[in-house]
């Protein structure tokens, strides 16, 4: 099986990405009105959202792609979760940069142990030890196989995570959408920071993808060429 | 049931021959529990608000002792190929090694919270029964998936190191509820406003149990 370094399909996602980053910025800081009691401050909120949603289906594909692994064992769907894995753990990281960013001036603390936030660092947690527990094993059927089924528990414990602290006090703001809270002004931004998100989180996925099945390319030649001397 | 049973008699009979891993575990509790007494020097007026979150994590940390050594002493001693070559499905062995850290756990956990009440100079009486119910559904929860992730990190190098990392922030909705339900007993019973928590342990421990046993078959290495 031979990995070609990218298809037509990564510089189509290049030729998107490029002008699609400036205008989600664009439309974040420009475009969007400034928020009447926060001021500026709120124009983080489009980078968050759309960070914690592309992180939540990446985590998503990981939960598919284990799963696909576990019924199929090829290794195509390991390189896929882990991948999925890695974006992930990179948009919930900036999704929990953002969030304190925004906090501090808004509510004068850095963190509170809302469930939203709680929910969101455990999830962070829970994808950093799926990554750490990969580093551990040698063997890379049984890497793949393990690291699986860990991800099939991280993906289940995460509504159960959600939902037994769900009563705290909440301060984060409720999801605007759904409740109709956000401004019609302020939503085509919201929408272009969302999609351009999702297809960054897309290409960086990919792009790790092809990376994982170089490396292990590379890895059973190795094998191969010490079982050859 | 037979089966289970077997596995279960077996590590009993192990532990209680060499008894490593309970000693280990209980002596660790209660230092837990010493280490948290100086933690919490300027919290002595308010104990008993402080005490449900003390106590589950000294039961986390000794449980996660015991959850370590239930497949490495297996291993050191080549018995989990044996362990493997029962003609039974692998599901078995996960209940029956469930229940055996289940029955480990249950026991440090008595004689760790007497300690603590000693140690925090509580009284309890009418709260036993209600406490009891609370250490076993939230100690089922936690070797529920801490069964299967002790078998994950078994074929892992730095498998001692691994489990917890792997273990604390799947387990957080039973620590959680626990340390909830402990607080709700010991701090003016409204034995009512228990049923929330209990729910979420019970949900936590019936979909982690199928869980792992559906996936325990593919983390034992063949």
């Amino acid at each position: 099986m031979t990995h070609k370094y990218r298809s037509r399909l990564d510089t189509a996602l290049e030729i998107i990405l490029v002008p699609g980053m400036g205008l989600a910025l664009y439309m974040a800081f420009i475009v969007a009105p400034r928020e009447a009691s926060m001021g500026d401050l709120q124009r983080i909120f489009y980078f968050h959202v759309a960070a914690a949603i592309a992180g939540m289906t990446a985590f998503a594909v990981n939960f598919a792609a284990s799963l696909m692994y576990v019924i199929r064992k090829n290794r195509w769907w390991d390189h896929a979760a882990l991948a999925a894995a890695e974006a992930g753990v990179v948009f919930m990281v900036m999704v929990l940069i953002t969030g304190p960013i925004w906090a501090k001036p808004a509510w004068f603390i850095w963190w509170t142990w809302s469930p939203r936030l709680t929910s969101s660092l455990v999830l962070c947690l829970l994808y950093v030890a799926y990554l750490l527990i990969r580093n551990y094993i040698g063997d890379p059927d049984r890497k793949a196989l393990v690291s699986a089924v860990f991800g099939i528990i991280a993906f289940v414990d995460a509504p159960l995570v959600w939902f037994s602290i769900r009563w705290w006090r909440d301060h984060h703001p409720g999801p605007m959408l759904e409740t109709g809270g956000l401004d019609p002004s302020m939503r085509p931004a919201l929408y272009i920071c969302m999609a351009v998100f999702q297809v960054l989180m897309f290409y960086l996925l990919r792009r790790r993808f092809r990376l994982e099945g170089m490396r292990d390319q590379v890895e059973s030649l190795y094998r191969q060429a010490d079982l050859a001397s | 049931m037979k089966r289970i049973w077997a596995v279960f008699r077996k590590d009993l009979l192990v532990e209680l021959r060499t008894k490593d891993t309970l000693n280990s575990m209980l002596f660790f509790g209660v230092v837990v529990l010493v280490v948290f007494n100086f933690a919490m020097e300027s919290l002595r007026d308010s104990v008993r608000t402080a005490v449900p979150g003390v106590l589950w994590v000294a039961f986390a940390f000794s449980g996660t002792l015991g959850l370590n050594r239930m497949f490495a002493s297996e291993k050191e001693n080549g018995c989990l190929q044996g362990l493997l070559m029962i003609p039974v499905d692998r599901g078995i062995i996960y209940f029956g090694k469930m229940l055996a850290a289940t029955v480990f756990m249950l026991i440090a956990e008595v004689i760790i919270f007497v300690c603590s009440l000693v140690f925090f100079n509580l009284t309890v009486w009418n709260e036993i029964p209600y406490l009891a119910l609370v250490f076993l559904i939230g100690t089922l929860g936690f070797t529920a998936v801490g069964t299967l992730l002790s078998a994950i990190a078994v074929n892992t190098r730095l498998r001692e190191v691994l489990l917890p990392l792997l273990l604390f922030p799947v387990i957080l909705p039973v620590l959680v509820n626990a340390v909830e339900a402990t607080g709700i007993i010991l701090n003016g019973p409204d034995y009512g406003a228990l049923r929330l928590p209990l729910t979420v342990m019970t949900v936590f421990t019936v979909v982690f149990g199928t869980v792992s046993y559906l996936l325990f078959e593919h983390v034992l290495e063949d």
